[in-house]
C-alpha cells in the first residue's frame, strides 16, 4: 500500500478527515485492510544499530512495530528511545507506555516527546507487577491505570490539555490504542471492560496472546453486539499471536508470564509433534488463518519473542497481506539503504 | 481484614442499602457539622470512618471513596491500585497476578456489583486517584460536596 501524499516517509502524513494521527497504521486500519503489528524487545543495549538491526527483520511485512516498555517488568531500553529512532528512518512505531514505572507528569511529557518525534501511535497500558521482573526490589508507581492513562492523553489530544487542565500549544496528534486480555477471568466482564476503555479513548486494541479461538470468538461476538465496531468512535481489535518454541516452553510461559492462558489441548498438539519448534509455527499459522474468518477483527498483531525471524515465514504462508508491501526503508528505492548497517537509510 | 472484607463483597447489597440510609443522615446532619467546624471536625470523623472503614474493607482512606461503584470491593487493595477494573494478569483461579494467595479485588467487586441494585455503577470511568486526598475522610468531603462549599475532587476544576 503506498500513500500517494507521502513525500518522504518517516515524515508525518497529512491527517485525513475523521482521522486523529499522521501514521500509516491508522490509515491502514480506516482503509479495512488486514493490518499486522508486531514488536521489537528493545535491546538491553545503548547502540541505535541494534535496535534498526532487529526492526530490519519485519521489513515488508509490518504496518507498525511496538516498542515495548520495560515489558515483564524487565529493564531494556526506552519504548521512546525505540520509537525516535524508528521514526528518523521511517518506521511506523507504536509507543507503549506503562503506568508501572512513571507518574502523570512523566508519562504526559512522554506522550508530548514521543509525538514530538514521530511516534503517533500511543498504546496505553498498565503493566505487569514489578514482581515479575529483574527488578523486584523497584518501587511500582502505578499513579494511573491503563483507562486513566487513555482518558488523559485523549484531553491531550482532543482538548489540548494536561490532567491538570493547562493548555497545551500544539496538541499529540496520535492513534490511541490499549491492551485487552479476552482469556482470562472475569470472562463475562472482558467485552464490557473494553467498552470502558473505548469510552475512555481506544482505538485500537492489542489483545494479549490468544491459544483460545472459541474464547476470542464469544469475546468479538459480545464487542459486536456492544456496538463497538461501529461509528467515528469505533475500535480497531487486533489479537495477539505468537510462534511458541515447544511444549517446555509453553509451559513456563504459562505458569511465569501473568495472564497467559493456553489450553491443555495446544500443549499436547506440540508435545506429540516431532519438531515442536515448526509445530509451534503451525500452531501461529493456523491461529492467524482462523483469526482472519472472524467477524470484526482488523488485524493481528505478532508477538514472536527470540523468534522474530519467524514473523516473515508466518505472513508469508498465510498471505494475511493479500499482495500488500508494507513501506520499509529502500521498499520504493533500495539503492538508498546502507549496506553497512540493516535498516538504516543514507540520509 | 481479609475474611471480613470477601464477607462484605458477599453481601454487598445489604451495604449499599445500609449507605443509602447512612449518606442522608450525614449529610443532613450538617448544620451541626458547620457550627463545629468543618476543619475541627476532620480529625474525629476521620478517625471514625477509618475505624470502621478498616475494619469493614480494608480501607486504605484514599479519601476519595467509590466502594458503591466497585461492589463494596475496595480496589486500593490491588496491588496495582488500579480503579477501573481488574488488569490482564488475572490468574485462572481468580487469584492476583502479583499476591496469588489473594482473590482478584475486582472479580470480587464484579460479584459484588452483581449483586447491587445500582450495578451498572462498575461501567463508569473513574477519575484518577487525587493524592491530595490520601488519609482525608471520604464522609466530610460529601458533606461538603452536598452543601456546596467544596468543589468535586478539587483536581482539575479549579485548576482551569
Amino acid at each position: 500500500m503506498k500513500f500517494d501524499d507521502e513525500p518522504v516517509p518517516g515524515y508525518s502524513l497529512p491527517i485525513l478527515p475523521g482521522h486523529t494521527s499522521p501514521g500509516r497504521l491508522e490509515r491502514v486500519l480506516r482503509a479495512g485492510k488486514f493490518a499486522i503489528t508486531s514488536e521489537i524487545d528493545p535491546p538491553d543495549s545503548a547502540d541505535p544499530a541494534e535496535v534498526l538491526k532487529r526492526a530490519a527483520v519485519f521489513d515488508g511485512y509490518v504496518d507498525a512495530i511496538n516498542a515495548t516498555d520495560g515489558s515483564g517488568a524487565n529493564c531494556h531500553m526506552s519504548s521512546a528511545g525505540v520509537c525516535s529512532l524508528l521514526t528518523r528512518v521511517g518506521y511506523a512505531t507504536i509507543l507503549q507506555i506503562s503506568c508501572r514505572d512513571r507518574n502523570r507528569i512523566a508519562m504526559q511529557g512522554e506522550i508530548l516527546g514521543g509525538a514530538a518525534m514521530g511516534a503517533c501511535n500511543l498504546l496505553c497500558l498498565t503493566g505487569d507487577g514489578v514482581q515479575a521482573g529483574d527488578h523486584p526490589q523497584a518501587k511500582p508507581v502505578f499513579d494511573l491505570d491503563s483507562i486513566s492513562l487513555l482518558q488523559i492523553a485523549r484531553g491531550m489530544r482532543d482538548d489540548n490539555r494536561f490532567e491538570s487542565g493547562r493548555r497545551i500549544e500544539t496538541p499529540p496528534r496520535i492513534f490511541l490504542g490499549a491492551a485487552e486480555n479476552p482469556f482470562v477471568p472475569p470472562l463475562d466482564w472482558r467485552p464490557l471492560r473494553l467498552a470502558k476503555k473505548v469510552a475512555a479513548g481506544a482505538q485500537f486494541i492489542q489483545t494479549q496472546y490468544c491459544f483460545d479461538i472459541e474464547r476470542l470468538r464469544s469475546f468479538m461476538l459480545k464487542v459486536n453486539d456492544l456496538g463497538l465496531l461501529e461509528g467515528a468512535d469505533r475500535v480497531f481489535i487486533l489479537p495477539g499471536i505468537g510462534p511458541l518454541a515447544s511444549a517446555r516452553s509453553a509451559r513456563w510461559i504459562r505458569e511465569k508470564v501473568p495472564g497467559v492462558h493456553i489450553p491443555d489441548s495446544v500443549i499436547a498438539r506440540l508435545e506429540g509433534a516431532e519438531n515442536q519448534k515448526e509445530e509451534g509455527k503451525r500452531l501461529c499459522m493456523d491461529l492467524l488463518n482462523e483469526i482472519r474468518e472472524i467477524p470484526g477483527v482488523s488485524g493481528a498483531h505478532i508477538m514472536a519473542y527470540r523468534q522474530e525471524q519467524s514473523v516473515a515465514e508466518i505472513i508469508e504462508a498465510t498471505g494475511v497481506l493479500e499482495g500488500r508491501v508494507p513501506w520499509h526503508p529502500g521498499r520504493d528505492d533500495p539503492k538508498a539503504l546502507n549496506p553497512e548497517s540493516p535498516g538504516a537509510l543514507l540520509l | 481484614m481479609y475474611r471480613v472484607r470477601r464477607w462484605v463483597v458477599r453481601h454487598s447489597r445489604a451495604f449499599e442499602m445500609i449507605y443509602r440510609r447512612f449518606e442522608p443522615v450525614l449529610v443532613k446532619l450538617d448544620p451541626v457539622w458547620r457550627r463545629l467546624g468543618h476543619e475541627r471536625i476532620e480529625a474525629p470523623m476521620r478517625t471514625v470512618e477509618k475505624a470502621a472503614k478498616e475494619v469493614l474493607f480494608d480501607c486504605k482512606m484514599c479519601g476519595q471513596c467509590i466502594l458503591s461503584d466497585t461492589g463494596m470491593s475496595c480496589p486500593m487493595n490491588c496491588p496495582k491500585t488500579m480503579r477501573n477494573g481488574p488488569c490482564g494478569g488475572v490468574r485462572p483461579d481468580g487469584h492476583c497476578e502479583v499476591k496469588p494467595e489473594m482473590r482478584c479485588v475486582w472479580i470480587d467487586a464484579w460479584e459484588g456489583s452483581r449483586r447491587m441494585k445500582e450495578s451498572d455503577r462498575i461501567h463508569a470511568v473513574q477519575l484518577p486517584v487525587d493524592h491530595r486526598l490520601t488519609g482525608t475522610s471520604s464522609w466530610l468531603r460529601v458533606i461538603r460536596q452536598q452543601d456546596g462549599t467544596s468543589s468535586a475532587t478539587g483536581n482539575r476544576e479549579t485548576k482551569k
